[in-house]
């Protein structure tokens, strides 16, 4: 089984976000850049499929140069190969499609995605690269078994939990759940020496286009003092939130 | 021309989060002068979809349940039949899951958790939120057709008057290769996408065997019950519950935090809460900068006395 985990570079979880040129680009100065975590838990996945059912996993991200210590940290955590699309990530669906053109050009059974990246938050490039790709699709998973041709994914719903079962090639939209947190693994030397030798391929644009633009950045309007209730006059919170904030 | 509105239903019912998408498109509808045309599966009567200024709806019958392909291919088809140029959907696991199809067979552009009305027609920029609720970003959309998702909760139910006719559209139902094998889903429990108010808990609370005044609030405010990463990760709660900026995002009226202390990957998740009360001991807290109502306390003796005010209140106002 040949298996391709999208990753995407994105500030860590505990960046703050600041703008840059009047508010229209993100402002990178002291962002530290991580795999993003919701492409972790399926490259994670992944690495179970790599160690139980010999599978080979390759990771590709679209970006320039400054997004290849990201792909060796996913090399170091295991994948066998890294391919960069030498693109800015204009848009999702400029992404997907970049990605799309890999894949069909290499041929992927499995294709993990996460859900949305941390910093657009689109959610649309797993399900892009499915119907770019013509490939069955399962979002917000959190669960998958590959036997074979045949899958069984778990996807989150809304108040549950939904079980399907589907084939290859399929494309998933990851998340927290198809590995727990504490499966995570943190790169150890070996890891490190042995990504240095491991193929980092880059890919030349297939010169996509956006369909949608960031024209302008805008922070959330400073909030106002909290208003503290005393823990002897509960009843007043009850009072607050009935006439002031109008919410029960 | 019309805009199309993706209306879902849950055992029968519209959802609250479509009667928002309704309520958005025909404020769009207005913006480009046109009417509004909505799309549903099963429906049995429409004439709710009229008082949110929906005029036409185009209701599809299929003997299966959702699927995100065969949905996101009907719904495709009801826009070209109605030339649409805007079709809204809301931000549910279901239309976030089969909106990216749709943006794709419609050669559209596609922006989610869109929190305002187009700031602009032409260009069509509409805002939404980004980096984990830490930012928002005004995007364009340069496409012909547009594909806009609602974040739920931000733009409200705006009520019109008019009456709305349902006719059934029969479009060519493509075949799926997802199958559904079992469903499992707590038939009483709000859930944290449509609860209006989110009682969550955190490692204050000390242990799962603490979370029955938790339910207990939750129950008599009508809520839906969450928690903080590290309670998750604990295995206190399921990872279901588990809100913040990598589990998942809350959008309520109300969200009450209890025993959290407010890390900048929670406050990111639950941001767009459009009112926050934290109950903690430590009033050093980050949360309390982010709430509007907070009591430095210990939560064993404020929730109690809250769900008891919550009873009296309830009493007198029912």
């Amino acid at each position: 089984m040949k298996i391709l985990v999208c990753i995407s570079h994105v500030p860590d979880t505990t960046s703050k976000i600041n703008f840059t040129d009047g508010d229209t680009k993100f402002d990178t100065n002291g962002v530290q850049f991580v795999i993003n975590p919701n492409d972790e838990f399926g490259l994670t996945r992944a690495m179970w499929f790599k160690e139980k059912q010999g599978a080979s996993v390759a990771v590709a991200n679209v970006g320039g140069p400054e997004t290849e210590p990201t792909l060796r940290k996913a090399l170091a955590i295991g994948a066998d190969e890294a391919i960069r699309i030498n693109a800015d990530a204009k848009d999702g669906f400029a992404v997907a499609k970049e990605l799309a053109n890999v894949i069909k050009e290499r041929g992927f059974d499995l294709v993990i995605a996460g859900r949305e990246s941390i910093d657009y938050n689109g959610g649309m490039v797993p399900g892009m690269i499915a119907a770019l790709t013509d490939a069955n699709f399962v979002n917000k998973c959190i669960g998958l078994e590959i036997d074979g041709t045949n899958a069984k994914a778990v996807r989150e719903i809304d108040g549950g939990k939904e079980t399907v079962s589907t084939s290859l090639p399929l494309v998933v939209g990851g998340q927290k759940g198809l590995v727990e947190e504490s499966d995570l693994r943190i790169p150890n030397m070996r890891g490190i020496m042995m990504a240095r030798q491991k193929p980092l391929t880059v890919v030349e644009s297939a010169g996509a286009n956006a369909e949608t633009t960031s024209v302008k950045f805008e922070k959330p309007a400073p909030k106002g003092a909290v208003t503290l209730v005393s823990p002897d006059n509960i009843g007043e919170l009850v009072n607050l939130l009935h006439n002031e904030a109008k919410v029960i | 021309m019309s805009v199309l509105v993706y209306i879902e239903s849950d055992q029968g019912k519209f959802k609250k989060s479509a009667l928002e998408v309704a309520s958005y498109g025909k404020a769009v509808a207005d913006q480009l002068g046109t009417s509004v045309t909505a799309v549903t599966f099963n429906a049995n009567d429409a004439s709710e979809l009229g008082k949110y200024g929906v005029e036409k709806v185009l209701n599809v019958s299929t003997a299966n349940g959702f699927d995100a392909k065969v949905y996101a291919d009907a719904i495709k088809q009801a826009a070209t039949a109605e030339g649409s140029k805007v079709v809204v959907l809301s931000s549910t696991s279901d239309s976030t899951y089969l909106a990216p199809l749709l943006a794709i067979g419609l050669d559209a552009g596609y922006a989610s958790n869109v929190v305002a009305l187009p700031t602009s027609t032409s260009p069509f920029v509409v805002k939404r939120t980004a980096f984990t609720n830490k930012a928002f970003t005004y995007t364009e959309i340069s496409t012909d057709v547009k594909v806009v998702a609602v974040s739920n909760n931000s733009f409200g139910l705006v009520e019109s008057s008019g009456n709305a006719i349902m006719e059934s559209f029969s479009p060519t139902l493509s075949s799926s290769n997802v199958k559904v094998e079992s469903v499992d889903k707590a038939a009483d429990k709000v859930s944290i996408a449509d609860a209006d108010i989110v009682v969550s808990g955190g490692r204050g609370l000390k242990g799962p065997e603490n979370w029955g005044m938790i339910e207990e609030l939750a129950e008599v405010l009508g809520a839906a019950t969450a928690c903080s990463k590290p309670v998750s990760d604990l295995g206190w709660r399921p990872h279901s519950e588990h809100v913040g900026q990598t589990g998942k995002p809350v959008a309520s009226n109300l969200y009450i935090a209890i025993g959290i202390s407010g890390a900048i990957q929670h406050l990111a998740g639950i941001n767009a809460s459009k009112v926050k009360v934290v109950i903690n001991t430590d009033p050093e807290a980050p949360f309390f900068k982010a709430a509007d109502y907070g009591v430095v306390g210990d939560a064993f003796e404020v929730v109690p006395t809250l769900i008891e005010k919550l009873k009296e209140f309830k009493a007198q106002n029912a």
